[in-house]
């Protein structure tokens, strides 16, 4: 059997491709992914499209490798993934609702973002398939549902919380969920379309409010694969300050999160406490980088931010305070047993389902898939620095928990550490884009964040797919969710903590 | 869990402890928001956050308003889970199409009178989404709005000036009694 790379080896190769190889490969190879993924040899990374072509990236846990089957589809019909690997099939929905191209053979046939409220269909698609009605006009199809007792409860799009928006339909009987479907799409944006032709630094600011929680991991991933594509080295204090940033972001993310699952189980002590550092990174990240959430501080060729004296002492007395204050929060949290009575068993997901949909980040690792693009694919400077992946196979929402709690230790070391060996130097280089292609794959505080951009000579991008984490997330809470009682569905959820505009796009 | 509690009541409140030359400014900030809302409101006002769209940026932002440093609670605000009980609509993001018809139930829910606060510069008028097939636009385009606050996302301080200005300017002066000032 050959490995991944070397299939694709065997097709048409796309260039320059970096840093991992394209091609467009004959039908038979595509049937072949899809063996491949269906067996479980092969992760889907991600599924998209442009006109007359439909792009697969796959990982091969086996090699440790990513590669990018392309298939032609002159006809405006490829044949379905989904058919027989559960995870492509909201991809290719989506493919259907962006691109107007038809899934052959797949059995969901039902539209994914497009709600029918667009003045145009398939808006990425080629131009003469635009037509100006919306193709979109039944009524949305939920699962159909059967049994004695079994009721519905509809939630959202407007929730109750100072959250995001999205349909959920509970089908339960007496208190326990026996499905949960999800409806998504809300706060679809039209981002892909809006990167088309676009000059680069308003791809990068674009890109930067994919999902606002993670903006500096979408900033880095956006701006490792110009990069990648146009072969540009940043200057390593740039590389640095990156990931300075990132765990910056993930420590502010994890701390939210670990207060709002304990919020959710009415334990409104910790979540007060978790508020007060989360505030305080805020504040330390406005103090070295002149934004509490360092949006656009990242772009391609390196950082718009670098960090003085003064910053850089904030941030000392920032990881200080937390590794004075939060040993006493996880004490708290384990200590407490009524609180512990709700998220312990509760919202299962086992190895088998994380491994199948490749999820990444905290929901891939609290069950056993020990996968961190910062491992996998090590770059500077975390190839220099000595970390550990939480990693355990309990896979409820106590472990989820957890593992974030565990993150935390090791992101603020990883910042001791960033800021102790920041290298001097320069903090940009100057971008000079050229026609090539690049990918990238950036571990945000959700998982692995991959990002697929065609540059142009011209200064300008012709396309991107950005693919949050939360695509690969999102269809096991509706598995976690199972046999668990309605009450305990915001801990899922929480524990999950799912992005909708990163999904939605 | 004791001692935490202990902790917390034996220490300085948050604000107190730490000054910094930006938190005087958010302290004048604080007692004019708590002057105009018992003058206005009785300390009562209902907020409904609605995200019509956003990157979630803004909410993260609206989320700090209620960690212990900006506390908004102490001047009458509180963020309500149903529109129905809501005086305020704080929407943020630029309105999707798919949300349009989500965020006019909603303003069709809050029973009058009620305001609506624009929250971002994606509220404005669509900001960097402007434009695309997907967007309708600012909040302006879908519901009346009464006050934007400006920012990428507006900082919590940015939010509670905001929310005061909402109280000086739209909300209804009280009467004036014999027995007032």
């Amino acid at each position: 059997m050959s490995t991944l790379l070397e299939m694709i080896a065997d097709g048409r190769q796309i260039g320059p491709h970096a840093p991992w190889p394209r091609a467009v490969m004959p039908p038979d190879a595509w049937a072949f992914a899809a063996v491949q993924l269906a067996s479980g040899a092969w992760t889907l990374v991600s599924l998209w499209a442009e006109p007359g072509e439909v792009h697969l990236a796959l990982f091969d846990p086996a090699a440790s490798a990513i590669g990018v089957m392309s298939l032609r589809t002159d006809s405006g019909r490829f044949p379905s993934i989904g058919a027989s690997h559960l995870p492509a099939r909201r991809f290719e929905r989506t493919v259907r609702d962006m691109h107007g191209l038809e899934p052959e053979g797949s059995p969901d046939n039902r539209p994914w973002l497009d709600h029918g409220t667009w003045s145009v269909s398939a808006p990425l698609g080629a131009p003469s398939r635009e037509v100006v009605s919306p193709v979109v006009t039944e009524p949305y199809r939920f699962l159909p549902v059967e049994g004695e007792g079994v009721h519905q409860i509809p939630v959202g799009p407007v929730h109750a919380g100072i959250i995001e928006p999205g349909h959920f339909r509970f089908s339960a009987n007496g208190e326990t969920v026996v499905r949960l479907e999800e409806r998504l799409g809300y706060v679809h944006k039209g981002i892909e379309s809006l990167l088309v032709n676009t000059p680069l630094d308003r791809a990068a600011k674009l890109a930067a409010r994919v999902s606002g929680d993670s903006t500096v991991a979408y900033s880095t991933a956006f701006a490792q694969a110009v990069e990648a594509a146009c072969d540009v080295e940043i200057p390593s204090r740039a590389a640095w300050l990156r990931a300075l940033m990132l765990e910056l972001e993930r420590i502010a993310n994890h701390l939210g999160d670990i207060g709002a699952v304990c919020n959710d189980a009415a334990f409104a002590l910790m979540h007060a406490h978790c508020a007060v550092i989360r505030e305080r990174v805020l504040r330390a990240a406005n103090a070295a980088f002149g934004h509490r959430l360092m949006m656009d501080r990242v772009m391609p060729g390196g950082v718009g931010a670098d960090i003085d004296r003064a910053g850089r002492k904030q941030i000392k007395q920032l990881i200080a305070t937390i590794r004075r204050r939060f040993p006493g929060l996880v004490a708290l949290y384990n200590d407490t047993t009524s609180l512990q009575d709700r998220t312990v068993h509760t919202g299962y997901v086992d190895l088998e389902l994380v491994t199948q949909y490749g999820a990444g980040g905290f929901v891939g690792r609290a069950s056993g898939r020990a996968f961190d693009a910062r491992k996998v694919f090590p770059r500077a400077p975390y190839s220099s620095l000595d970390f550990e992946v939480p990693t355990s196979d309990r896979g409820d929402v106590d472990t989820r928990v957890h593992i974030r709690m565990s993150e935390i230790e090791q992101s603020v070391s990883l910042i001791d550490r960033l800021l102790d060996g920041l290298p001097e130097g320069e903090t940009r280089t100057d971008m000079h884009l050229r026609d090539a292609e690049g990918m990238a794959l950036v571990e945000g505080f959700r998982g692995d964040i991959f990002v697929w951009v065609r540059t142009k000579a011209d200064g300008t991008i012709a396309r991107a797919h950005l693919r949050d984490p939360s695509w690969l997330q999102w269809p096991l809470l509706e598995a976690a969710i199972e046999n668990n009682i309605v009450a305990d569905f915001p801990l899922c959820n929480k524990s999950f903590n799912c992005s909708y505009a990163g999904h939605d796009l | 869990m004791r001692k935490t509690i202990l902790g917390s009541l034996v220490s300085f409140p948050l604000t107190e402890r730490a000054p910094r030359p930006d938190e005087h400014a958010l302290r004048e900030l604080a007692e004019r928001v708590h002057e105009t809302a018992r003058r206005k409101l009785g300390r009562s006002l209902s907020i409904r956050q609605v995200d019509a769209g956003s990157c979630n940026g803004c909410e993260l932002e609206i989320h700090a308003l209620n960690n212990a440093f900006y506390d908004l609670e102490r001047f009458g605000f509180h963020f309500v889970a149903s529109p129905r009980h809501a005086d305020i609509l704080l929407v943020t993001g630029p309105v999707t199409k798919n949300m349009r018809e989500a965020l006019k139930r909603t303003y069709e829910a809050t029973p009058d009178p009620k305001w609506v606060v624009a929250v971002g510069d994606c509220a404005a008028n669509g900001g960097i989404f402007a434009g695309s097939y997907a967007v309708e636009g600012g909040v302006g385009d879908v519901v009346p709005v009464d006050l934007h606050i400006k920012g990428c996302p507006p900082s919590p301080t940015d939010l509670l000036a905001g929310l005061l200005a909402l109280m000086k300017r739209k909300l209804p002066q009280p009467k004036r009694r014999f027995w007032s000032r």
